[in-house]
């Protein structure tokens, strides 16, 4: 669990913010630029001092204003990787990385040095410099050079951000990677809804310096506050599950999740693994009978919950599908038409690949 | 070469030689803590702080040699301290000359550290902080290196204008053969006698080669160390 109670006055920006995440897991910084992210971050990992407030992770106390204790950032073993990756443009790659590890000689050990240059794929740039490396090859060597730190927390402060799509591509797989392998918790910083939902297990909503909302990826893909931020047509539900088959001449996976199944355009899915997809509230459809004669692959039977109206007045009507949630974007006409309301049975069909998925 | 130089010019040039290299080794250690001072921590007078370190930049090198001589002469308050105590006299030595040279190339040789202390990003020393750093092992491991250029680029300016140094240095430890003559000195004392012409040209040369030497020096070093790190 890190329990985060926080408040900092910096010039006109004020911070007051608290949460709490279980660990480990990815948790999602997820807000706008100038929304307090990277000084939540700056704090958790003690190179900047709240006003007031207590930090807790497991059962380590970090900072607690009621006793005045603070334990300083060199002490408190949280690897922190920077939007700018901060290598030391003095040493090699191989002095980056070693250069927490040797301090963390007496901490309990988390990885090795070969388990990270394997993990990362850095075996090729040990005796390079710095600055001879490409923007995707630093943050990798700043993950690593944190990691080897055997950190007890990760914080990553977007540390995509200053990658062009292509790079992005190139780093976010080792993330995913770690994610899978380590058990650290890790904070992550961002402000794309995209690394969001393919990374984190909770996320947290800032916005003006506090926190707007907080919850598990599934409660929050739900949450109205989050289309606010990225947009209605990016909001959806995101469901986790198991691929139950995988068919890749056809490029078709079936996918296990909590309320039934679903059939997912997927070239790359393996049989047994785990996966996420994003259905968008804007591509769901709505019927009051199973689809017959539609191109649409998937029809789920379930149960509305509740109407609202988005701001660009559609109605965001989400279902209940086996205890599993997703919104569907319609507008009042088609509603009225259909008349629909809480409690009445539904399909939604949806095209198999109308869905962003994402096999770990 | 002694051929073309005499004993006279040669021992003006190892005493110069002498002179500059203790006065750099004395106080570099200082210029980076008083460059550090002025760039990194907050305190009061922080102000009055800096100036005074550059005041031998505006100061008239008389001048200075005279209060050096009035606080580290054999009667002065220091002088007679550190005469009582370790038996070390500055007045009239060569350990004189350099603490003249010391004090009067001092500001350059600050200016030159602040100058690339300035461009370390102290977001790496905040990293350095994540990964376990404390605040000495972040200064040595890496605030020092970066920090090379400009000391290395202080050090040899210092060096180059200390073999040079003149006013501080005669009035304070006077002109002595083999202990406080140094080139500018013996130049001087040259130029004055009036059979001294062609050893004050010798002289004149010495001066200019070592003085540009100091200057490629520097900048090759410079070339070096930005390289290394890559800028």
């Amino acid at each position: 669990m890190l329990a985060v109670s926080i408040a900092k006055r910096r010039g006109a920006f004020d911070l007051a913010v608290a949460f709490r995440a279980p660990t480990p897991g990815i948790i999602a910084l997820f807000g706008r630029s100038g929304s307090g992210k990277t000084t939540v971050v700056e704090i958790l990992a003690g190179l900047l001092e709240p006003d007031s407030g207590d930090l807790r992770l497991e059962d380590l106390v970090l900072f607690d204003t009621a006793t005045g204790y603070s334990l300083p950032a060199e002490r408190r073993r949280i690897g922190y990787v920077f939007q700018d990756a901060r290598l030391f443009p003095h040493l090699s790659v191989r002095g980056n990385l070693r250069y927490g590890q040797k301090r963390a000689a007496s901490a309990p050990h988390i990885i090795s040095f070969d388990e990270v240059t394997e993990l990362l794929g850095l075996a090729p740039l040990l005796a390079r410099r710095p600055y001879t490396l490409s923007g995707g090859e630093r943050q990798r060597v700043a993950l690593g050079r944190a990691l080897l730190s055997q950190p007890r927390l990760l914080l990553l402060d977007e540390p995509l951000a200053s990658l062009d799509a292509a790079r992005r591509a190139e780093v976010l797989p080792y993330l995913e990677a770690l994610r899978d392998r380590l058990s650290i918790p890790m904070v992550y910083v961002s402000h794309q809804f995209e690394e969001v939902l393919r990374l984190a297990d909770h996320v947290v909503l800032l916005e003006a310096g506090r926190v707007v909302a907080a919850g598990t990826i599934h409660e929050m893909s739900l949450r109205p506050e989050l289309g606010a931020i990225v947009g209605a047509d990016a909001v959806g539900a995101v469901l986790e599950g198991v691929i139950s088959e995988a068919d890749a001449a056809r490029g078709l996976a079936r996918l296990n999740f909590g309320g039934g199944t679903l059939l997912v355009a997927a070239r790359h899915a393996r049989v047994g693994a785990r996966a996420r997809v994003q259905l968008f509230a804007s591509d769901l459809i709505l019927a009051t009978q199973p689809a017959q004669g539609l191109s649409v692959r998937n029809s789920l039977a379930g149960v509305v919950r509740g109407i609202r109206e988005d701001e660009n007045e559609a109605q965001l009507v989400s279902v209940d599908i086996g205890g599993a949630s997703v919104l569907a974007r319609v507008t009042r006409d088609a509603l009225e038409s259909l008349g629909l309301h809480p409690g009445s049975a539904v399909w939604v069909l949806v095209k198999a690949v109308s869905m962003r998925g994402h096999t770990f | 070469m002694s051929e073309f130089f005499g004993s006279a010019e040669l021992d003006a040039l190892r005493l110069s030689l002498e002179v500059a290299t203790r006065s750099v080794l004395c106080s570099l250690p200082a210029a980076i803590l008083v460059a550090w001072l002025l760039t990194r921590a907050r305190f009061h007078g922080r102000v009055l702080f800096d100036a005074f370190v550059h005041l031998p930049l505006v100061l008239p090198p008389v001048a200075v040699g005279y209060v050096l001589l009035v606080l580290f002469g054999t009667r002065g308050p220091f002088g007679h301290w550190l005469y009582e105590h370790f038996a070390v006299e500055l007045a009239f030595s060569t350990n004189g000359a350099a603490l003249a040279t010391a004090v009067m190339t001092f500001p350059l040789m600050v200016r030159a550290i602040r100058i690339s202390l300035d461009n370390v990003d102290c977001g790496l020393e905040a990293a350095a902080r994540t990964l376990g750093a404390g605040a000495l092992d972040r200064f040595v491991s890496i605030t020092l290196p970066l920090m090379l250029p400009g000391i290395l680029a202080g050090a040899v300016m210092a060096f180059a204008a200390g073999l040079g140094e003149f006013g501080a240095v005669i009035t304070f430890v006077a002109n002595i053969p083999g202990r406080t003559r140094t080139l500018s000195l013996a130049l001087y004392t040259a130029i004055q006698s009036p059979s001294g012409d062609a050893l004050a040209v010798r002289l004149a040369i010495i001066s200019f080669a070592l003085g540009f030497a100091g200057l490629l020096i520097a900048e090759w070093l410079a070339r070096r160390v930005r390289r290394w790190l890559g800028r």
